[in-house]
Parts: structure tokens; C-alpha cells; sequence
């Protein structure tokens, strides 16, 4: 009998309890927001949404290298010599054209690697979450902001450069060549005049002591 | 009591009589079921409905119907065609009619018969039959598992509730809700509590706790909802339907919850009777009071689904078997006596 009433008792206090318990909260503060209506502000370094300033991006792919899932694919194109790309404004001097700078955001995992690497802290995350779409390949974000005619052109021009600096290459290694043949040549009369002068020293030649 | 304004009222069309708990009832399940939504939400720190029609969601239940109705009406290949459609009005059907005989005040009350609770009683027993036909038409073994839970659950917890009544019946001596609500009219008690049962006799206050916890079983709710506990029986009795036909078990329900909570404030809340006595009183008020009694009533319900986990099965028929009922017929005992000297 006496065990029934305790039970009971604590039967009653337990439910009285968790009745208090519900009821502060029935009065208590929502602590849910109406989202849509009203947002968060996001901590400053939150990771949500990668963005690259373009304008001070030098080309160096050290980001798209870092990416561990491959999500940055980057072209550029070496500028040519009659061109001043400027310098960033943290004074680096730029001497590619970025022709394309996408990130796939579908991909990017927000691990941060990208952004410590950069020498002009131009690729960074931004406290922006509300970018889904209905399509994948929207969510590919190109930073690259030359028109497609101009990517042509700087492409072409970089190209007739490149031709033109290995002709170059070409000829001064054909000089090089040549002249690398002359001495030889040189070299290889002053041996026989040796030779036909003196015998004996061709052995002590210091070359072959190297090799051996 | 002002029995002109009872027989002028009394003597409305047949189609007012029908459509006035109708009216009462539609209104009360939308309101319900957004406070429902509500009073979760606050007690889980959340809002709840926000958006539907401006102030607080307060057109949820009806974007909820609306949507409800365009739904398709699914009947399983193999259920029983008839019995599966026909379970859910019989259900609403059987929580209707036991409205008839509840006095919403002291100008209305569908059918002023002497045997008010006895009828309600039996009425409400037709809800368990509706339950096992809904059951057992929709040859869902989920359906069965909850049907045969709430046989089980609706057969035992009719006795302590029962038992409870007739304590309050003991102290009336009527059949007749009217009567007994009369009866609990002025403010004597200690010469300002109202004459309300709860407070006439600290016996009937065991009674309206074992009332309630027996209410509490009967209209399915939280911490014995297990003919629908959704963790282990999906949706229980109701898995196979939906549309309008779920949205009528939907209403049943929360008519049965009104309906037992109406009761419990006629039975030991003095019904229609404000509680400053003629202040405040008169068949509009009455109305007013009765409602908000049974409306707290319906809150508390709200509040204990929020508060306590699901009991067992076996625990539940523990509880109703070995508790419940052996302190009921004692507390009637009690009750007896203590009219009997007092």
C-alpha cells in the first residue's frame, strides 16, 4: 500500500514536472526565425559561396591546384609584349589574360583550401548561401570577364608571339648549334695538331679523369 | 431558470437543431487544429503555422481543407469497398450524435432527454465498432494492429470512465446534462466558490482525475495514442485513407476530444455557469463559459501530448485494469458515503 502511494506520488511529480517544463516553454521565446522574411547575418569568414576578384587575379592556378575535388578550371593565355596588364592592388605584377576562370559550386566542398594559397588574396568566400538553381550547369559561376572576341584576339596575338619567340628560340639555337659545332671543329683541329705534336698527353686529359 | 426562452428554443426547425452542433463543431476542428499546430510549435520553442492568411497562420486548417478536398479518394484493391468508405462518416456520425444531449447553454441543448449521459455513453461506443471497420476493411496489417489496439484500449478505459460519471451522477441524482449542469448554479462554497462538482466534495476531484485520465484514453490522445502511434503503426486505423474520408476521421477525432471535454466540464465544471455567479451569466455568456471550460480542457489535452512519451501496451492496460479501475469503484464508494453523511 505504502509502495502504491509513492509510486503514485512520484508518478504525479514526474508528469507535473514535465508539465512546468512545457509550459515555460509555451511562453518562453521562439527561438526559430521566419527565414524568407528574415535572415541571419552570417559571421564574416563564413564558408558559403567562393567568389574570385577578378581584377586582382595574376594567373598563378596555385588555387585550382590546392582544390582538392577539382572544381576551378583556369586558362591563360601569356600576355604579349605590347601589352601592360597592370599590377594588382596588392602590386603583383599580372601577365596572363584570364580567358576563363570558372568554379563549379556543385562541386566545391567550402574546405578553404583555395583561399590561403593565393598571393593576392583575390579568391575568397563570401556570406552569400541563397544560390540554388534548377539547372547544375548554372551553378558553374564564370569570373572571367573578357568577351568572347577579345579571348580570340588575345589568343591569336598570343599565339603569333609564341611563334615568332620559338623561331627565335629556333635560330639562336641553330646559332648556337652552328657555334657550338665551330668550336668543336676548332677544338678538334687544335687535337690533332697536338696529336701529331705530342702522344703521350693524350691520356692525362682531364675529362676522362672526371668521368672515372 | 428562464425555461420560456428553453421551450421557444426548443420548439426551432429541425434543420437549426441539426446544423447548430454542426456549425459549432466545423468551426471548433479548424480552429483545433491550428491551436494544435500552435501550442506544439510554442512548446518546442518554434512559431508553428506563420504564413496562411496573415495574423499567425490563422487560415492554415482552411488551406489544409481546401487542399484536403482536391485530394484523391484512394480505395485499396482488396479492401471491402463498402465498409472502407462507409467507416469514417459512421464514426463522425457517432461523435455527432452524442452532441444532442450536451447543454452548450442554458438556451440550447439539441434534445433535453432524461437519459442525457447514459445515451452519450452508448453512443460513443459506436466510435470503437467505426474503428475496427475502418480496420478491418482496409486489409492493412498496420490498420488491424491499431483497430485491435483501440478495441482493446476503448473497451477498457469505458469503465473507469463510466465509474467516474456515475460518482458525479451519485452527487446529481439525474441523467439529464441540463439537470445537472442546473444544479452546480450559485456561488456558495466557502461562500464564494462556485457550486461547481469538483468543488463540492474532495472525492469528485480523484474522480476528475481518473475522468480525465480516461478521457484521455478514449479520444486517442497522447500518452495513449496508441492505435495511431505513428513510430510503430504509421497512421494505425487510418494508413489506407485519404482525401475527405482522413479528413473525416481527422474531424471525428477532434469532435471526440471536444465531446469528452465538454462533458468533463459539465460533469464537475458546472457547465454553462460562470463562474462569478450572475455576473457575467445569461444564455449568450453561458455559452461563452461553457466553451472556454471545455476548450481549456481540450488545451490541457494539447499540452500533456507535447509533455509525455507513449505508454506500452501492456503498460496501458496495467494502468487501466490495476489502477484505474479498482480507484474508481472505491472513490464511488467514497462518494456514496460521503453523500450519504454530509
Amino acid at each position: 500500500m505504502l509502495t502504491i502511494i509513492k509510486q503514485g506520488w512520484s508518478t504525479f511529480k514526474s508528469i507535473f514536472t514535465g508539465m512546468g517544463v512545457t509550459i515555460r516553454h509555451f511562453f518562453g521565446p521562439s527561438v526559430t526565425l521566419q527565414y524568407p522574411d528574415e535572415r541571419y547575418e552570417l559571421p564574416e569568414n563564413s564558408r558559403a559561396k567562393l567568389y574570385v576578384n577578378i581584377d586582382d587575379c595574376i594567373g598563378c592556378n596555385l588555387c585550382a591546384r590546392a582544390c582538392p575535388v577539382n572544381c576551378i578550371d583556369i586558362e591563360t593565355v601569356p600576355a604579349t609584349a605590347d601589352v601592360d596588364l597592370g599590377k594588382t592592388s596588392t602590386g603583383n605584377p599580372k601577365r596572363f589574360w584570364l580567358t576563363r576562370f570558372d568554379i563549379d559550386m556543385a562541386k566545391c566542398m567550402y574546405c578553404d583550401l583555395c583561399v590561403h594559397p593565393c598571393p593576392t588574396d583575390c579568391i575568397y568566400m563570401v556570406p552569400e548561401y541563397e544560390y540554388s538553381e534548377f539547372d547544375r550547369t548554372n551553378l558553374i559561376y564564370h569570373f572571367s570577364n573578357l568577351e568572347p572576341e577579345k579571348i580570340a584576339e588575345v589568343k591569336e596575338k598570343a599565339e603569333i608571339e609564341a611563334a615568332e619567340k620559338k623561331k627565335k628560340r629556333e635560330e639562336m639555337q641553330k646559332a648556337k648549334a652552328e657555334a657550338a659545332r665551330k668550336k668543336k671543329e676548332m677544338e678538334a683541329k687544335k687535337e690533332e695538331n697536338e696529336k701529331s705534336g705530342d702522344d703521350d698527353n693524350a691520356p692525362s686529359k682531364p675529362e676522362s679523369d672526371g668521368g672515372e | 431558470m428562464n425555461s420560456l426562452f428553453l421551450t421557444n428554443i426548443l420548439n426551432l426547425p429541425l434543420l437549426v437543431h441539426l446544423a447548430l452542433p454542426l456549425t459549432i463543431i466545423l468551426v471548433y476542428a479548424l480552429v483545433a487544429i491550428w491551436g494544435e499546430r500552435k501550442v506544439a510549435g510554442f512548446i518546442q520553442d518554434r512559431l508553428g503555422p506563420m504564413r496562411v492568411g496573415g495574423w499567425h497562420g490563422w487560415a492554415q486548417s482552411i488551406a489544409d481543407l481546401l487542399k484536403l478536398i482536391q485530394k484523391e479518394d484512394i480505395v485499396p484493391t482488396n479492401a471491402s469497398r463498402f465498409l472502407f468508405k462507409f467507416a469514417p462518416f459512421m464514426m463522425f456520425a457517432a461523435s455527432y450524435a452524442a452532441f444532442a444531449v450536451i447543454p452548450f447553454s442554458s438556451g440550447y441543448i439539441g434534445s433535453n432527454i432524461n437519459i442525457g449521459v447514459f445515451y452519450l455513453l452508448a453512443v460513443t461506443s459506436v466510435l470503437t465498432l467505426s474503428i475496427i471497420m475502418a480496420a478491418w476493411a482496409s486489409n492493412n496489417k498496420w490498420s488491424l494492429l491499431g483497430g485491435m489496439r483501440s478495441a482493446a484500449q476503448m473497451v477498457s478505459y469505458e469503465v473507469p470512465t463510466i465509474a467516474t460519471v456515475l460518482t458525479v451522477i451519485v452527487v446529481a441524482g439525474s441523467l439529464n446534462l441540463m439537470t445537472v449542469t442546473e444544479m452546480q448554479s450559485g456561488n456558495d462554497i466557502l461562500g464564494f466558490l462556485p457550486n461547481w462538482f469538483i468543488f463540492q466534495n474532495p472525492f469528485l476531484i480523484v474522480a476528475f482525475v481518473i475522468f480525465f485520465i480516461s478521457i484521455l484514453a478514449e479520444s486517442h490522445r497522447v500518452p495513449f495514442d496508441l492505435p495511431e502511434s505513428e513510430s510503430e503503426l504509421v497512421a494505425g486505423y487510418q494508413t489506407e485513407y485519404s482525401g475527405m474520408r482522413w479528413a473525416m476521421f481527422m474531424l471525428a477525432e477532434y469532435a471526440d476530444m471536444l465531446l469528452l471535454s465538454l462533458l468533463g466540464a459539465v460533469l464537475f465544471f458546472g457547465g454553462w455557469n460562470s463562474p462569478f455567479g450572475d455576473f457575467m451569466g445569461g444564455p449568450v455568456w453561458g455559452f461563452f463559459w461553457f466553451m472556454l471550460k471545455g476548450l481549456l480542457l481540450v488545451f490541457v489535452m494539447m499540452w500533456i501530448r507535447w509533455t509525455l512519451p507513449r505508454y506500452r501496451v501492456d503498460q496501458l492496460m496495467h494502468i487501466c485494469w490495476s489502477v484505474l479501475i479498482p480507484l474508481s469503484f472505491i472513490n464511488l464508494v467514497l462518494v456514496a458515503l460521503w453523500e450519504l453523511i454530509f
